[in-house]
């Protein structure tokens, strides 16, 4: 943090005010320039690539724009047949809102239990390679992962899953994992967990390192008994940054859902069963080319991140730390 | 505590039981976890008919060199060296990865930890930005930067990918648990902001820009997307995209193999710098802890 330094009353009359005011500018520019210094070439570059498309695209949702003629004002229109008429998009919401439900928290969970169980492992190559291992999915290509859920979500005889279930006398014919409505979606919620966790471990493996280690010294003196103690009233504490990165990635992760739910489903899938918001989104933006009516979905998208994410930043507000 | 010896010996037992238990559960865990990267490598190694069994198997029979020899031949007949498309993308990710850790890391230094107005309005757009779904805003990313005159550039692959809110974002939590007494006292004996970050913040985030590297590496070095949309030209191709060309698309089935050799040379930079930074990040504990 900045101090400030309280200079000394100098000099009187007119020389003595300009002076002083020269003071008051080289102090403002010593207390704040080199910081706004530090931040402008990041907010700069944000602002002509993140921030001016996104102002263009929530323009673009109060116009009809097929990319070719110029945009046509049409207010509020996008948004009343978003949610009056467009049944498909409701489902779209459900969907979405049923998978981020359900994949965002165990996903979540899933990922700080693994990031603090590898934590305990003290043979750093051990870890490594574990850490590798789960993280392997985030490394590798879509094409050698989808392959690898076909190998058990195939939806005949050979599918691993489908074999067991057979053999062990559950079922007496295949499960079509990945074209019955009812399956879809726990289908997907399995494999986006499976694939999506790599992020929030790496990030709260590298938080249980940034923890002094002398802090556990100090529990254990005031206390603290075992390792479940431990991560109560020091690593989930402490890890709080962390803790709430980790939410707001998974939670516009999974309401951003639509490249596993496609690569499992198809578009559109049966029955609309894997049919997301980023899915309708897609689907008018680059089948349909109705780029406005595709930004108003983006828009309605953002609301409910934005919401969810004011939530959690609530929960997990990190004022109270040192 | 000496007479309880044989109590102690069986807890020590159970101890390791339980250690047991818990590492073969680990151990089932990454190895599942691990199944797309053990596919990947053996399916480089697949001789062209085991790589069109149905249903796949996972491990290799008869292990071969064909593919990439395969794949040197398809290499060797395009008409623009292969050395190029690795030094674009060299180029391309070691610019983006370094710039965006530098941007990224001085500007959330700024927002966490200097009291200055108007940051948090900054940080509150941070989050928006990350949340607003980025299919709708290709197209007007496409528009500023054609304005900006970037279109097959480098530059179009470079500069909008250096300030990702995301990243920021990242070290900006990581900022959060920098102690305020460790800037204040470095203040006090005399070190300005520019050493102060250099030489008190950034040492401190090193867990925090090792994992943003494996991220924006990984990202950035497997992109085949975006030098798909701005680069026309095709000595300006990246390795991924100009793989694709090569291989012909995924559904050409005589290169199959030479694809899937592809894709196993390509995934091995990442690997190696998972490891390495994965490395700096247990460093930095053992850095803390003499301190301490």
């Amino acid at each position: 943090m900045l101090q400030t330094i309280l200079v000394p009353f100098k000099g009187q009359g007119l020389k003595g005010i300009l002076q002083r005011r020269r003071q008051t500018i080289a102090k403002g520019w010593k207390k704040y320039g080199m910081g706004y210094l530090f931040l402008s070439p990041f907010v700069i570059l944000l602002m002509v690539f993140t921030v001016i498309p996104v102002v263009i695209a929530i323009y673009l949702s109060f116009n009809y724009y097929n990319m070719l003629q110029p945009p046509r004002w049409l207010g509020l229109t996008n948004y009343r047949i978003l949610f009056m008429d467009d049944d498909i998009f409701l489902i779209a919401i459900k969907n979405t809102l049923f998978f981020a439900l359900v994949a965002g928290p165990v996903g979540y969970i899933m990922s700080f239990i693994m990031a603090w169980v590898l934590n305990r492992i003290k043979l750093t190559r051990v870890r490594n390679i574990f850490a590798l291992g789960f993280y392997a999915p985030s490394i590798t290509s879509g094409i050698a992962m989808s392959v690898v859920w076909l190998y058990f979500f195939s939806g005949d005889r050979y599918g691993l899953i489908n074999h067991l279930l057979i053999k062990m006398g559950f079922i007496t014919e295949p499960i079509l994992w990945n074209m019955d409505s009812d399956t879809i979606m726990p289908v997907v919620i399995i494999i986006s967990i499976w694939m999506s966790m790599g992020t929030g471990f790496l990030v709260f493996l590298a938080g249980l390192q940034n923890i002094p280690k002398e802090l556990y010294d100090a529990g254990a003196v005031d206390g603290v008994k075992n390792h479940f103690q431990e991560l109560c009233y020091i690593t989930l504490p402490m890890m709080k940054p962390q803790l709430l990165f980790g939410a707001v990635d998974s939670i516009v992760k999974s309401f951003g859902v639509f490249d596993i739910a496609v690569s499992v489903a198809g578009m559109p899938s049966p029955n609309y069963a894997a049919h997301t918001i980023v899915a309708h989104l897609y689907d008018y933006a680059f089948i349909r080319f109705e780029m406005g009516y595709a930004a108003a979905v983006a828009v309605v998208l953002f609301m409910f991140t934005f919401l969810l994410g004011r939530v959690v930043m609530k929960v997990f507000s990190s004022k109270d730390m040192y | 505590m000496q007479n309880t010896g044989s109590k102690k010996k069986k807890l020590r037992k159970k101890i390791s039981f339980g250690w047991f238990m818990f590492y073969t559960f680990l151990i089932a865990l990454v190895a599942f976890t691990s199944l797309p990267l053990v596919y990947m490598i053996s399916t480089a190694f697949k001789p062209l008919d085991e790589l069109f069994i149905y249903p796949p198997r996972f491990f290799v029979r008869r292990p071969t060199l064909q593919n990439f020899i395969d794949l040197l031949t398809a290499v060797s007949s395009s008409t623009i060296p292969f050395t190029r498309y690795i030094f674009n993308s060299l180029f391309v990710t070691v610019v983006v990865v370094g710039g965006t850790v530098i941007i990224s890391s001085l500007g959330a230094f700024v927002v966490a930890k200097y009291k200055l107005p108007g940051v948090n309005w900054i940080f509150g757009i941070v989050i928006a930005a990350l949340m607003f779904s980025s299919h709708v805003t290709q197209i007007p990313s496409y528009m500023v930067i054609n304005k900006l005159g970037l279109l097959n550039t480098y530059w179009a692959l470079i500069i909008p990918k250096l300030a990702v809110p995301y990243n920021f974002f990242l070290i900006k939590q990581f900022c959060e648990q920098m102690p305020n007494e460790l800037l204040e006292s470095a203040r006090i004996d005399g070190a300005n902001d520019w050493v102060l970050f250099w030489k008190i913040a950034m040492p401190t985030l090193t867990p925090a820009w090792s994992t943003l590297i494996v991220f924006s590496f990984i990202s950035n070095w497997n992109d085949a997307f975006t030098p798909l949309i701005y680069i026309t030209s095709q000595a300006k191709k990246t390795l991924p995209l100009a793989l694709q060309t090569i291989a012909g698309g995924p559904g050409v089935v005589a290169r199959s193999g030479a694809v899937a050799a592809a894709t196993f040379i390509t995934t091995i930079p990442t690997i190696v710098i998972f490891v390495w930074m994965q490395a700096r990040v247990l460093e930095t504990m053992a850095y803390s802890g003499i301190k301490a």
